[in-house]
């Protein structure tokens, strides 16, 4: 059977600044992240044959293609979902490098405040299946959905909201580690976090990303082509998307278990190609746009039993020095950029320059957003 | 003024959809079934996930369910739910039917605002009973009252 086990290479990252509000367009910020990323690869954009990113990219490949002066492009992707997608744009590329369709290939994703679907402001917002099954009755958004997910979650086994700030302190003690981050040099207490303001009960204002304006970008090729390249190369392990028996897009009520999601079916995908497993992981990097996600996907990657995803975040143990050192960059307190800065930061953790860095890094588990269709990628050193 | 311009969302009903909102209308609570081998499913869908049969029909439910989840939603939000808001959104499993839930909102009466019960009332666990509100645009929609 192929493989795509260590075939492909991440060779090159690039970002942009993180900010409430940047000057540029979407279309030049990918243009920066992507011309970054090649350079930091040491690749030529000439070079660039393959593209990959999100259906919510309002960026399109001709047009990036076309700015950046890419060669003839032989394979492009788009993977819908939101967050979901992040780390199948790597999978793509991964396999088609692999399978020798493209030789460089470019994941990009370039966001800025408001762009995009914002179901709380525009009531053209998706009402067809499922949303007419739940718009209507006021679940207008993310949050609320993932809220009501948190609710069930917290009756059914006794997860806390200690547990949710665990997990917020976690990331924002890496954001106060990083200069690039949006929550740089911005410390959280619990009394600020329990005494913050609601957004969908039992969520609070510090359970939700913050949106941020920034683009970012990775290069993936072939792994003898990236041991050629300027730096060590982060190679792909393993790849798997999740999408669930049974599963009704964001929102999934209707499944017989909603609380085991996505992340549980990419999970045995991704172990399944793997010579690894979780206990091996040094660091890992899981998409939080809302807090509950990380818990939820603690237990679907396999690191804790089901229902012990809030008390596995007790005794610091997503911090640095912790059993799982989690979201070093910060995480959703960096940027919100639908999770490809998990992407980044896990490259930098393989290649031991990141700014909370873990001793000895050699693997990182990077994950994208639980609840919808979601992917992940398995990097190791 | 529509429903559009106050920001306040009335269904769009696709074919798989369309009998749960004519039932509604008339004030009952159904639910798709297959035809062939009688396996209930939601949201509604063109064939049987279970044997795959094209043949459905619309069983009728008791009306009773048991809160699953729910959600109190602050702004921002749409208008016409900022309005509201907190509110309650809430999931209702059936009892007819544990694996069959609705997104819905426990109210005081049937046309009572969606923030007219007390949320300290609310539990996950706790009986309901579905009532029905004719909503603008000609859509009636189910809504939840607590079991006493």
């Amino acid at each position: 059977m192929a493989t795509l086990k260590d075939a492909t290479a991440i060779a090159g990252i690039g970002q942009t600044a993180f900010a409430k509000h940047l000057p540029e367009s979407e279309k030049t910020l990918a243009c920066r992240a992507i011309l970054a990323a090649l350079d930091d690869a040491g690749l030529d954009p000439a070079e660039v044959d393959a593209f990959a990113s999100y259906t919510m990219e309002e960026t399109d490949e001709v047009e990036i293609a076309k700015a950046i002066g890419a060669g003839d492009v032989t394979f492009f992707s788009k993977v819908g979902y939101g967050g979901g997608g992040s780390c199948a744009t790597v999978a793509h590329l991964a396999a088609a490098v692999a399978t020798g369709q493209a030789n460089v290939g470019v994941a990009w994703r370039s966001r800025k405040r408001g762009s995009g679907p914002r179901p709380w402001k525009n009531t053209t917002a998706q009402l067809p299946t499922p949303g007419q099954w739940t718009r209507p009755f006021g679940l207008l958004r993310p949050a609320d959905e993932i809220g009501m997910l948190t609710r069930r979650y917290m009756h059914e086994y006794g997860a806390t909201r200690d547990h949710l700030f665990n997990v917020a302190l976690a990331c924002r003690n890496r954001a106060n580690q990083n200069p690039a981050a949006i929550m740089y040099e911005r410390p959280l207490t619990r009394e600020t976090y329990m005494t913050s303001r609601w957004i969908s009960e039992p969520l609070c204002l510090f359970d939700n990303c913050l949106e941020t304006d920034g683009a970012l970008a990775c290069v993936v090729v072939g792994a003898g082509r990236a041991r050629d390249c300027r730096h060590r190369p982060v190679y792909v392990h393993s790849v798997a998307q999740g999408l669930p028996a049974q599963h009704h897009g964001m929102v999934n009520y209707w499944n017989d278990d909603p609380l085991a999601g996505p992340a549980w079916t990419a999970a045995r995908r991704l172990w399944k190609t793997a010579d690894l497993g979780p206990q091996d992981v040094d660091v890992a990097q899981i998409y939080d746009a809302f807090t509950p996600l990380v818990p939820l996907s603690l237990e679907g990657y396999g690191f804790c039993g089901r229902g012990e995803g809030g008390p596995f975040t007790e005794g610091g143990a997503l911090e640095i020095g912790g059993r799982l050192p989690l979201n070093t960059g910060g995480g959703l307190s960096e940027a919100y950029v639908h999770g490809f800065n998990l992407i980044n930061e896990g490259v930098k953790q393989l290649r031991g320059v990141s700014t909370a860095q873990v001793p000895g890094a050699s693997t990182c588990l990077v994950t994208a957003g639980e609840g919808v269709p979601t992917s992940a990628l398995l990097l190791r050193s | 003024m529509t429903d559009s311009d106050i920001g306040y969302l009335t269904p769009v009903i696709d074919e798989d959809g369309a009998p749960f909102w004519q039932y509604a209308a008339r004030g009952q609570l159904r639910i798709q079934a297959c035809a062939s081998c009688d396996e209930l499913r939601f949201p509604p869908r063109p064939c049987c996930p279970h044997c795959r049969s094209f043949d459905s029909t619309w069983r009728r439910m008791s009306g009773r369910g048991r809160i699953w989840s729910y959600v109190l939603p602050h702004p921002p939000l749409l208008p016409g739910y900022a309005e509201q808001a907190p509110y309650n959104a809430v999931v209702v499993e059936l009892a007819d039917a544990p694996r069959i839930r609705l997104v819905g909102n426990v109210v005081a009466a049937a046309d009572a605002p969606l923030n007219s019960v007390d949320p300290e009332l609310l539990s996950v666990g706790a009986p309901v009973r579905v009532a029905f509100t004719a909503a603008s645009g000609g859509v009636t929609v189910p809504r939840w009252l607590l079991e006493r």
